[in-house]
């Protein structure tokens, strides 16, 4: 399976070029890229592992692709994900976030099903991935 | 203010308060010297008065029949200081290309109204005064309201920030469909629809406004089945999904118990009718905001009162109120699909829903400048005879923060339910890619589409099925101001 988290993921995935295109973009709004890693992709894992702090002072789409680039050598089967986040009073979120690193093999989320009263039905979702200890799960 | 006791000599008051009958602008309502106050309530009508009735007269009856007034002098005003309750109708312009309609201003001083009420609110604004004889129509084309009112409403529960936060969607407009047939499924085949399209690629699934507990499928049947879909969905993607359970009821006991029952279940979201009336709305948004629920308002019933130009309610207002009132989702138009929609009257009721702060823009029928005053978005829906191949007209008219759905543009895919969301999906993703790398969508939007479709069957098949179905009939809704160019 695919997970189609991100802004992007329903397109194929975006070549370096149009990676650069979106993050000139997220700098001329003046928003500020971070990027962020996990081999937990849980749809509500919110705080994935942060590639170091959010660039708030590099205005520079290919210092910003350095970035990528280090992050991808890092951590090449990872789910990595580029946030732009914008301080504007009123919004103060993120504005755009986009995968640019996945695994090779997404085996995806098992669905569990606890039959609870009447018919009512407790589920919860579990990535196969976590089956194993962090860090090893996708290698 | 000055009191009215500081302003008359007695033999004046004496006057003004002999029995019997005076016309309202001389009873105190029409007062053109009146500055408004920046804590003043005010309100914009549309006024078409009965022949011979002078405007003026007209605007300080509307003043007056939606304030203190009643048909005769009473004494018993002056046991109040009646020259603050009375509303003050303070200007009278024509309209535009309208010869026998009048704008109206009103202003309202604050302790008129109860706070946080838009049924105290509505009962004097709307209330008698639009049954009134001497006026042949009567429309209510906008209203500012002061901070310190805005701030006794508790707003949207969730709000857009928050919404996309909680989803983990941003960068784009959310996709949606409304399950179809409306009526007659069975619950579980209508969660079998929630489900393709879930899977297929939307964020949220919907009820419509009239499935709410009838004989082919009873509200509990269709919440578990829905709850199912929704967790495959979410299951086989990796995204949170959501379907919009009406909760929707009889009585408020009803409408508690079933959003209940949704909240028990995991349901990230609940819908409402516009038919419920205020109060009910206000008690629903003071239930999602207490458990973590996002609210989605389908506008059932608007149409009978703001589509006409002449009387009834602009749906500007009712966007303010309902701002105010807090819901998370209101269906607000979508220029290009089957449903009223001037262009511009459209972009004014977003305006509204999703900005901080409105300036005076009459070319939308905004007129007033409105401070939100930090009062939380609404995230406005589109939907209604819309499809993959208006994708570019879509984001341009409507912006990023808007639910897009795709109902019939979904189920009713060549291919099937998911390929019709995949399809969405992909034109809405190439679409935005576009935009961001600063293509002018609006003209190449065709274009990006037919790329985007080279590597999308279902867009392919979407666009050869749908992609030069128009609805292109006059609105009735229309602005009454148009720009026009100014010498440099």
């Amino acid at each position: 399976m695919r997970i189609t988290q991100g802004t992007f993921s329903f397109l194929p995935d975006l070549t370096d070029d149009q990676i650069r295109a979106q993050i000139e973009y997220c700098l001329g709004q003046g928003w500020a890229i971070s990027l962020e890693y996990t081999d937990d992709p849980h749809p509500r894992n919110t705080y994935w592992e942060m590639f170091g702090m959010p660039m708030f002072d590099l205005r520079d789409a290919a210092g910003v692709m350095t970035e990528v680039q280090a992050a991808r050598g890092t951590f090449p089967d990872h789910y990595i994900k580029l946030n732009a986040f914008d301080s504007t009073h009123g919004f103060e979120t993120i504005r755009l976030s986009f995968i640019v690193n996945r695994p090779l093999h997404e085996p995806g989320f098992a669905l569990g099903r606890e039959e609870a009263a009447g018919r009512t039905i407790r589920y919860t979702i579990r990535p196969y991935a976590t089956d194993r200890p962090e860090g090893g799960r996708y290698s | 203010m000055a009191r009215a006791n500081d302003r008359m000599a007695t033999t004046e008051m004496a006057d003004r308060y002999r029995a019997g009958v005076l016309k309202y602008a001389q009873m105190g309502y029409w007062r053109p010297d009146y500055e408004p106050a920046d804590s003043d309530i005010l309100a914009l009508f549309r006024i078409t008065p009965q022949d011979g009735v002078d405007p003026e007269e007209a605007a300080a009856a509307v003043a007056g029949e939606s304030s203190t007034a009643t048909w005769t002098v009473v004494w018993t005003d002056r046991l109040t200081a009646a020259d603050t309750y009375r509303a003050k109708a303070y200007k009278v312009e024509p309209v535009p290309g309208s010869p026998d309609q009048y704008f109206a201003y009103v202003a309202y001083d604050l302790d008129l109204f109860e706070p946080g009420s838009i049924a105290n609110l509505t009962a004097s604004i709307i209330g008698n005064v639009f049954g009134f004889k001497p006026l042949k129509a009567l429309r209510l084309e906008d209203m500012r309201f002061p901070a310190a009112y805005v701030k006794t409403f508790d707003g949207p529960p969730t709000g857009i920030v928050v919404e996309r936060e909680r989803l983990d969607k941003f960068g784009r407009p959310l996709l949606g469909a409304t399950t179809k047939p409306k009526l007659g499924l069975s619950g579980r085949n209508y969660g079998r629809v929630v489900y393709e399209a879930l899977r297929g690629g939307l964020d949220f699934t919907k009820d419509d406004e009239n499935i709410n507990s009838q004989p082919f499928m009873h509200w509990r049947d269709r919440f578990l089945f829905c709850m199912e879909a929704v967790n495959r969905a979410a299951a086989a993607t990796g995204e949170v999904k959501g379907h919009y359970l009406n909760v929707t009821g009889a009585t408020m006991e009803d409408m508690y118990e079933r959003a209940e029952f949704a909240k028990e279940l995991g349901s990230v979201i609940v819908m409402i009718d516009l038919v419920i009336g205020y109060t009910a709305i206000q008690s629903m948004s003071k239930w999602a905001r207490r458990n973590d629920m996002i609210l989605h308002l389908h506008r059932a019933g608007h149409g009978t009162y703001t589509r006409q130009k002449a009387h009834g309610v602009s749906f500007r207002v009712i966007s303010k109120w309902m701002r105010l009132a807090g819901v998370d989702h209101i269906h607000a138009g979508t220029v290009v699909g089957k449903l009223e929609g001037d262009p511009n009257m459209v972009q004014g009721f977003y305006n509204i829903l999703r900005e901080p702060h409105n300036a005076v823009d009459l070319q939308r029928g905004l007129h007033f400048d409105q401070d939100w005053a930090g009062l939380r978005k609404v995230m406005p829906v589109a939907s209604g005879g819309i499809h993959a191949g208006q994708m570019h007209q879509l984001l341009t008219y409507l912006g990023e923060d808007v639910v897009l759905q795709f109902g019939g543009g979904t189920i009713g895919h060549p291919m099937g339910i998911q390929a019709g969301a995949t399809a969405n999906r992909v034109a809405l993703e190439a679409m935005v890619l576009a935009r961001n790398e600063g293509r002018d969508i609006w003209n190449e939007g065709p274009d990006i589409l037919a790329a985007a479709a080279r590597d999308c069957l279902p867009l392919r098949a979407a666009l050869d099925t749908w992609g030069e179905v128009t609805f292109d009939y006059t609105s009735t809704d229309t602005p009454d101001f148009v720009p026009t160019s100014t010498p440099a």
